[in-house]
């Protein structure tokens, strides 16, 4: 599939922002499933500083706010070509060890929930995958989707106690979970091809487990499946903040508003 | 050089400037107080009014009685221009700046704050207070001795001398404001004895008895006074001196960058703007008018210089 | 405890004699007058007053400059001590740039089972956003400060690595500046190494590592976390003597994809940052956003090749007190050989038996805090009363993992000045490493601790602690 994708945020500030930076993850890679056939990122507003490559392999760009600029647009276009592999992305690569994977961060950590959440799923299953399938399916029927009830700040703990949450939510409740069970686990964001629109909110989020054997499979949550060639995936971390599209910091000016633009289609 | 290092050498010596001119004011008002017991109170009023933190004062004193306004000015370190506060902030900037000075200055401001924080560390009698002004005179002119014989005459220099001249150029104007009516002709021709002390202490308060018996045969004059501290350049605290001083080392720092700035042509007006009057004419049109035109536009250029030449972010 | 001849005095050795490399020292220092002595003591105070080379106090307003004691008899090495330690030195600094290129790429020490994987997964001070950098001239730790100390006439014991940002090279050189001035003569007669070269060749060791953005020649400079830092001192002392620019987090922008700093001129690009910053306050955008001291951007700048950071952000994990017990093993695995320099016996609280062992035997025992410095939050098993152990019994009970402990060293003593004369205290030794390109520099001397306690074995300067300046003889 020809996956086509035009992604623009525009962010707003109160006030002329004398200074500031963001960080973008907003490149995809080519990898098992998916190559990147055309790919520009433009700016207005900012200035891209410096590019490099992250421990997860993201491409990451620096830009800095113009100064006096009251906003900053991003618009990332281009075409990516997919395969389904069944989820699988395959074996791990690159210089950070996979027992990274297993650390908790601040976003996954697990509590009381999680751990409930871990004995409810039981151990009687007859393979890695389908014990991380019965996983997700147990998420989902835990935390039913739901926009609005969480945000960018909420943890795996707090979304499972809210009983409501959106892809991030599921993400960070899997790979929560999973790496309490020892499978390491990460966060991808990116984007998916939606049969009934084009025009979406925002991008979209799911987790990768490391399975003995497979490598590394993904697992949508929030829509009960693997990932197949509707999926582009843009970047991974241990958990949202690594792998967010945006991430910034400004000097004397406030974020008013973020108007995204999205636009998936075949 | 770093625009925080240029703020900090501006700032350092605006402080060290201040500090001193706090003492010679007290010293101006002790000397009016001792020979003039019935204004003193009127006069310590205008000496805390002169240095410019009045609010501050009366938000902690009802009266002014000479113990209480000698302990503010010299001491209090709720009073920003107290002694003891400037010196303070004074050093701190020469710790900010300190790989832009030479060991000597560096020594001399650590021995200067030293000295102060031992002298000033109980409240000041009467009978100490002779000394305790004289010590800060010397510690600071021992720093100013350090800078003049160590240091290169770089752009780090220009920034120090900048920072003592503006503030001068503030304090002098201020004293002139404060005491401006016993300048005014009206007044002058009453001749009394009141006023020739009040003349005397705007002398003192500028360091100028002296140089004022040498260059004007004796005869104490208002205008003549005024002629000196506005517009004599030969006077290192006159208004005229100071806005020379001002114009010289920025343009030095114009050469040096090879970039003329905003504050350049600010510095050149504010001269030609005093330069173009006599002292006939500023008092025709007004000695104070002319005296609050001066503090504002100083003020002005002092911010200008800060943005020029990027002390903060 | 006493002083008795169960320590190792370095001047005196066990038997009283004045050992060869005091020979000299002591022939002049006997025909001195103890009164004019004590003169010069009182005359360095006054030096370093008015230099101003004090260490800040945190949380106390008036007293928050204090003055570091500083000791005039000096401490004296001979040449073929020191040629022993820098080997020792040498290799094991080696080692350890070895080991954290090793740990932030492929792992063979830990795929070889020399080390445990838990060791590094469980440890904060893994930086994982150094993963796969590579930093310009391969160099990690540019600055280390080896701490040694001695308890006999051929046992030198690693005590630790400062691999992040050691401090008190500031000390070393006034130290000795504060000598030259007081008893000149004393140098014509007694051939002492020069250690004055060292902001010279930390410049050109600084130098020798720019990034690949650099073009001509590199600019370098100091960053502070600002004057109320307890080094600052040191800070701006470096700078000026390296004739660079100390700068702050707010006069650094990126600009041009430079780390830049503000000048009365505009933005000038830093290829080489010599930071006195933790990791933690380097980079709000990357690392602690609560920090106001940092320059945010600036790990992406330095992932990207566009600037050189001193100490590398992450080298942390070389120098922490529980890698510290694997110092040999990490010695043997890079160099092929074994370590010159002897590691301090350490019981890992971590491990059940030696956190059994560790309970039943603190009297004996130093007990540190894994993550800790400064002589904060220890134990000094044999200084401590009953109350004070078994209180810290609770802590390591209910953190076995946060502490390592030791035995008490037997640290020698140096002779300082007191009213009654001479009297020994136990010291310690931190020597300076410079580390470039194929090239490893260790200035001869360094900052020699002293307890001025007597009997105390904490020499740490925040616990009262002076020093006193270190002589290495020429051969």
């Amino acid at each position: 599939m020809l996956v086509k994708i035009r992604h623009s945020t525009e962010y707003r500030y109160d006030q002329p922002v004398p200074y500031g930076l963001q960080q973008l993850r907003m490149i995809p890679k080519s990898s098992a499933g998916q190559k990147v056939v055309s790919w520009t990122t433009s700016v207005e507003g900012g200035r891209k500083e410096v590019a490099f490559t992250d421990q997860h392999n993201n491409h990451v760009e620096l830009l800095t706010i113009d100064r006096g600029a009251t906003a900053v647009t991003i618009v990332c276009e281009g075409e990516v070509s997919t395969a389904d592999t069944v989820g699988i992305i395959g074996q791990h690569g690159g210089y950070a060890p996979l027992w990274y994977f297993e650390r908790q961060t601040p976003y996954t950590r697990p509590g009381p929930q999680v751990r409930q959440l871990v004995k409810t799923l039981g151990r009687d299953f007859d393979n890695d995958t389908a014990r991380l399938h019965a996983l997700s399916a147990l998420i989902l029927s835990t935390v039913q989707y739901e926009i609005g009830r969480t945000d960018f700040s909420t943890s795996a703990e707090q979304a499972i106690e809210a009983g409501h949450g959106v892809c991030q939510d599921h993400a960070h409740i899997f790979i929560s979970a999973a790496r309490l069970l020892g499978y390491p686990a990460r966060y991808v964001s990116g984007y998916l091809v939606m049969d009934d629109r084009v025009e979406q909110e925002a991008g979209h989020a799911w987790a990768e487990a490391h399975v003995p054997g497979l490598g590394w499979v993904g697992f949508d949550i929030s829509n009960g499946v693997s990932p197949d060639e509707r999926y582009v995936r843009v970047a991974t971390g241990l958990d949202y903040r690594e792998a967010a599209p945006v991430s910034g910091i400004t000097f004397g000016g406030h974020t008013e508003s973020m108007v995204v633009h999205l636009q998936v289609q075949q | 050089m770093l625009g925080k290092t240029a703020g900090g050498l501006f700032w350092m010596f605006r402080f060290l400037e201040r500090s001193e001119n706090t003492a010679r004011l007290v010293d101006a008002g002790f000397r009016i107080a001792l020979t003039r017991s019935m204004a003193a109170e009127a006069e310590w009023a205008s000496v805390v009014g002169t240095a410019g933190v009045r609010d501050g004062y009366l938000a902690k004193y009802d009266e002014f009685r000479a113990a209480s306004v000698v302990d503010f000015l010299l001491r209090d370190r709720s009073n920003p221009s107290s002694v003891m506060s400037a010196i303070d902030s004074a050093r701190s900037n020469a710790r900010l700046v300190r790989t832009a000075l030479t060991r000597e200055v560096w020594e001399a401001t650590n021995e200067c704050w030293m000295a102060m924080k031992e002298v000033l560390r109980r409240p000041v009698s009467e009978n100490d207070l002779p000394d305790v002004l004289a010590t800060i005179r010397r510690q600071n002119a021992l720093v100013r001795g350090a800078l003049t014989g160590t240091m290169l005459r770089n752009d780090i220099y220009n920034f120090a001398h900048l920072g003592t001249f503006v503030e001068r150029a503030d304090n002098t104007a201020r004293i002139l404001d404060v005491k401006y009516y016993v300048l005014l002709p009206s007044v002058s021709f009453v001749g009394s004895s009141l006023d020739n002390v009040q003349w005397e202490t705007i002398l003192r308060s500028v360091s100028a008895q002296r140089a004022y018996r040498w260059l004007s045969d004796g005869d104490a004059n208002p205008k003549q006074i005024a002629n000196m501290i506005i517009l004599d350049q030969r006077m290192p605290r006159s208004l005229a001196f100071c806005t020379g001083q001002i114009r010289e080392n920025l343009n030095l720092l114009a050469a040096n960058y090879g970039v003329r700035l905003a504050c350049h042509d600010q510095a050149e007006a504010a001269e030609q703007r005093l330069l173009d009057n006599s002292i006939d004419t500023i008092f025709e049109n007004g000695l104070h008018q002319f005296l609050s035109d001066f503090i504002v536009s100083n003020r002005a250029l002092g911010l200008r210089i800060e943005q020029d030449y990027r002390f903060y972010g | 405890m006493s002083d008795a001849p169960d320590f190792f005095d370095e001047l005196s050795g066990y038997d009283g004699a004045p050992r060869g490399p005091y020979a000299d020292f002591c022939s002049w220092f006997d025909r001195q007058d103890p009164a004019r002595l004590r003169r010069k003591s009182k005359e360095a105070e006054v030096f370093f007053r008015r230099t101003g080379i004090t260490f800040n106090v945190y949380g106390q307003q008036e007293a928050s400059e204090r003055l570091i004691p500083f000791d005039i008899v000096p401490r004296i090495i001979s040449a073929r001590e020191w040629a022993r330690l820098t080997r020792g030195i040498e290799q094991r600094v080696r080692a350890i740039n070895a080991f954290l290129h090793d740990i932030y790429h492929r792992q063979e020490i830990l795929r070889a089972g020399r080390i445990p994987v838990e060791l590094i997964a469980r440890n904060e001070a893994f930086l994982p956003q150094m993963i796969g950098v590579s930093p310009p001239g391969g160099i990690y730790t540019h600055i280390v400060g080896t701490d040694i100390v001695r308890t006999g006439e051929d046992d030198f014991f690693v005590l630790e690595d400062n691999a992040r940002t050691p401090s008190g090279v500031s000390y070393m050189l006034e130290n000795r500046e504060t000598m030259l001035q007081m008893f000149p003569e004393l140098f014509s007669r007694v051939p002492v190494r020069e250690v004055g070269d060292y902001p010279k060749m930390l410049r050109r060791s600084l130098a020798a590592c720019a990034p690949p953005a650099c073009t001509g020649r590199p600019v370098v400079a100091v960053l502070t976390p600002g004057i109320h830092n307890s080094a600052y001192f040191e800070h701006s002392f470096l700078a000026d003597q390296m004739g660079v620019e100390l700068v702050e987090g707010d006069d650094l922008r990126l600009v041009d994809g430079r780390v830049a700093m503000r000048t009365t001129q505009g933005y000038t690009p830093i290829d080489v940052l010599y930071r006195r910053i933790d990791d933690d306050y380097l980079d709000p955008l990357n690392f602690n956003p609560a920090s106001m001291l940092g320059v945010p951007g600036i790990l992406d700048a330095y992932r990207a090749g566009q600037i050189t950071i001193a100490n590398a952000p992450g080298t942390g994990i070389a120098d922490d007190k529980a890698i510290y017990s694997y110092m040999p093993d990490i010695v043997e695995f890079y160099t092929g050989e074994k370590a010159i320099l002897k590691n301090v016996p350490t019981w890992r609280c971590s491990e059940p038996d030696s956190l059994a062992y560790v309970l039943e035997h603190l009297p004996e025992l130093v007990v540190k805090e894994v993550h800790g410095s400064g002589g904060y939050g220890m134990l000094v098993g044999p200084a401590a009363s009953k109350r004070e152990i078994a209180a810290f019994a609770d802590k390591l009970k209910s953190k076995p993992a946060a502490y390592i402990a030791q035995p008490t060293l037997a640290l020698s003593t140096v002779p300082v000045m007191t009213r009654s004369g001479l009297a020994p205290r136990h010291v310690d030794l931190r020597p300076f490493v410079l580390v470039s390109p194929n090239r490893i520099d260790i200035t001869p001397g360094g900052l020699t601790r002293v307890a001025m306690k007597a009997g105390s074995l904490v020499v740490n300067s925040s616990q009262g602690g002076g020093t006193k300046d270190t002589w290495v003889l020429e051969e």
